[in-house]
């Protein structure tokens, strides 16, 4: 990130995230924290753009700004009603949280302190689609189907809880 | 150095389609007012100006002049943001339209699924407003757009991957340069065009598929509390949808510019306006279904046809290739 605008649109697209992402764990009203929670995913998605990730940039908004939020609202709608304005339900594991972000805390520090990281973003040579496809059907070929397999059972599993016996 | 021919080619082409799009979208509503009663055998708006044209100036300044009202028990800062979404996605889907060679205010790699990633964003703007009108009405209507939109935008998304895979990208322009050499998508994805066209107009919320707003049963539905220039962006929203999903259909299935004689440009003006035209007839001249009739036959119905369209067509450039 040489280019002194990139660098700027990078802060000001960092900024906002974090904001948006404490505005989802803080607000009170669960819908706000929701909408939020989009915000979130298009700061992220944001930060692929300038990383030359063109694709996984569309896919993270259509899919977890678009799809997944939009099943949440969804949820939260047909549960809740708009009036209550105190819905973001807070509970008495605050002690347990802490522990887990602590320890969340310490594997992320360890984790980033030994990478070593790249200078600069990488040039797509070619189209960012037929990298990612290539790499996903060859070299990373069984993560993937196990992702899928793993999709499948949860769905396989939805149905079977949401039917009536 | 800056190149400034190439700057202010730029700055025409984003004020171009920004400009256009909302002038072609505000004509709509007087050629749909039009057509819509031609269609049923009455005049329609035909004394402002001529032919009635002027009818839209007199809506906007009736529009822009009335009172802006948002309700004491609405969600106010949600209230507001809801209709400015949808201005806001679709204005942003025309950026990847190419209009004619060169016409095109960005070329995405990634075009098409920018296309999709707008649309499935314009979802908010009516659970949005439905949920911050804190109405009955609008809550049911905001409920019904969210599962509607969901589900359709599966289906279109899944109708898509055809052309896709004949055209090698997800490039819009690459798409109708591929469509200029060989044949117009429209032919051997003639299921996958069908079924983007259910799916699209399912996702502009227009009759038959305005469940969210099925005056007969939710007064207005989403926008029942909405009023004066939001209710006003709603509705050009709405126009702006149906303008962007009939270019998209040109670009797509039909070849977008290319096409002998007249100027690229105007080909794809003419292709766009056939379907603009199209879907005015569907909605003078199809009933709305059911609500359970709506996610029976999108889930039970177009969900597995366009999955067989996705793997004949893979299976059929597999065995030519």
């Amino acid at each position: 990130m040489s280019d002194p605008l990139v660098t700027l649109v990078f802060y000001g697209i960092a900024a906002v995230t974090i904001v948006a992402a404490i505005g989802v764990v803080s607000l009170r009203n669960i819908y706000r924290a929701a909408l939020c929670l989009v915000l979130t995913f298009l700061g992220v998605a944001g930060v692929y753009i300038l990383l030359n990730a063109d694709f996984v940039a569309v896919m993270q908004v259509l899919i977890y700004a678009g799809a997944v939020t939009t099943m949440l609202l969804f949820a939260i709608m047909l549960t809740r009603s708009p009036g209550s304005p105190r819905s973001n339900a807070a509970n008495r594991q605050s002690g347990l949280a802490l522990f887990a972000v602590l320890v969340l805390v310490v594997l992320l520090v360890l984790a980033l302190g030994t990478a070593v990281w790249p200078q600069t973003a990488p040039v797509a040579a070619q189209s960012s689609v037929d990298v990612l496809a290539k790499q996903l059907f060859t070299t990373y070929a069984l993560p993937f189907e196990i992702a899928s397999v793993l999709l499948l059972a949860a769905m396989v599993g939805a149905i079977i809880l949401a039917r009536e016996d | 150095m800056i190149d400034w021919a190439d700057t202010v080619w730029r700055l025409f082409t984003v004020f171009a389609v920004l400009i256009g799009a909302l002038l072609v979208a505000a004509g709509l509503i007087w050629v749909e007012r039009r057509l819509l009663a031609l269609f049923q055998n009455r005049y329609g708006p035909n004394v402002v100006g001529p032919f009635g044209t002027l009818q839209v100036v007199a809506d906007m300044v009736k529009i822009f002049t009335k009172e802006d009202w948002v309700p004491p028990f609405a969600d106010k800062s949600v209230f507001v943001l809801a209709p400015t979404i949808i201005m806001a996605a679709v204005l942003l889907s025309f950026a990847v339209i190419p209009f004619a060679p060169g016409f095109q205010v960005v070329n995405l790699n990634v075009g098409l699924l920018f296309f999709l990633a707008m649309s499935s964003m314009g979802v908010y703007s009516v659970v949005l407003g439905g949920w911050s009108s804190n109405s009955k009405y609008s809550l049911l209507g905001g409920v019904r757009a969210a599962a509607q939109m969901l589900s359709y935008e599966v289906f279109m998304g899944l109708s898509l991957m055809g052309v896709v895979l004949l055209a090698g990208s997800f490039d819009l322009a690459t798409i109708v340069d591929a469509q200029a050499r060989g044949i117009w998508y429209v032919v051997p994805q003639i299921v996958g065009f069908v079924v983007f066209l259910i799916a699209g107009s399912a996702e502009t919320r227009r009759l038959p598929f305005d469940l969210p707003e099925a005056e007969s049963e939710l007064v207005a539905g989403f926008h029942a509390e909405y009023s004066g220039m939001k209710f006003g962006m709603f509705y050009v929203g709405e126009y702006l949808g149906i303008t962007l999903l009939s270019a998209m259909i040109a670009t797509l299935f039909f070849g977008g510019w290319s096409g002998p004689l007249l100027p690229p440009f105007l080909w794809f003006v003419v292709k766009a306006a056939f379907f603009v035209g199209l879907f005015i007839l569907l909605r003078g001249s199809l009933p709305r279904p059911r609500y359970d009739q709506l996610m029976a036959w999108g889930w039970k119905f177009l969900l597995p046809l366009s999955l067989l369209n996705l793997l004949v067509t893979g299976a059929v450039i597999l065995a030519m290739a």
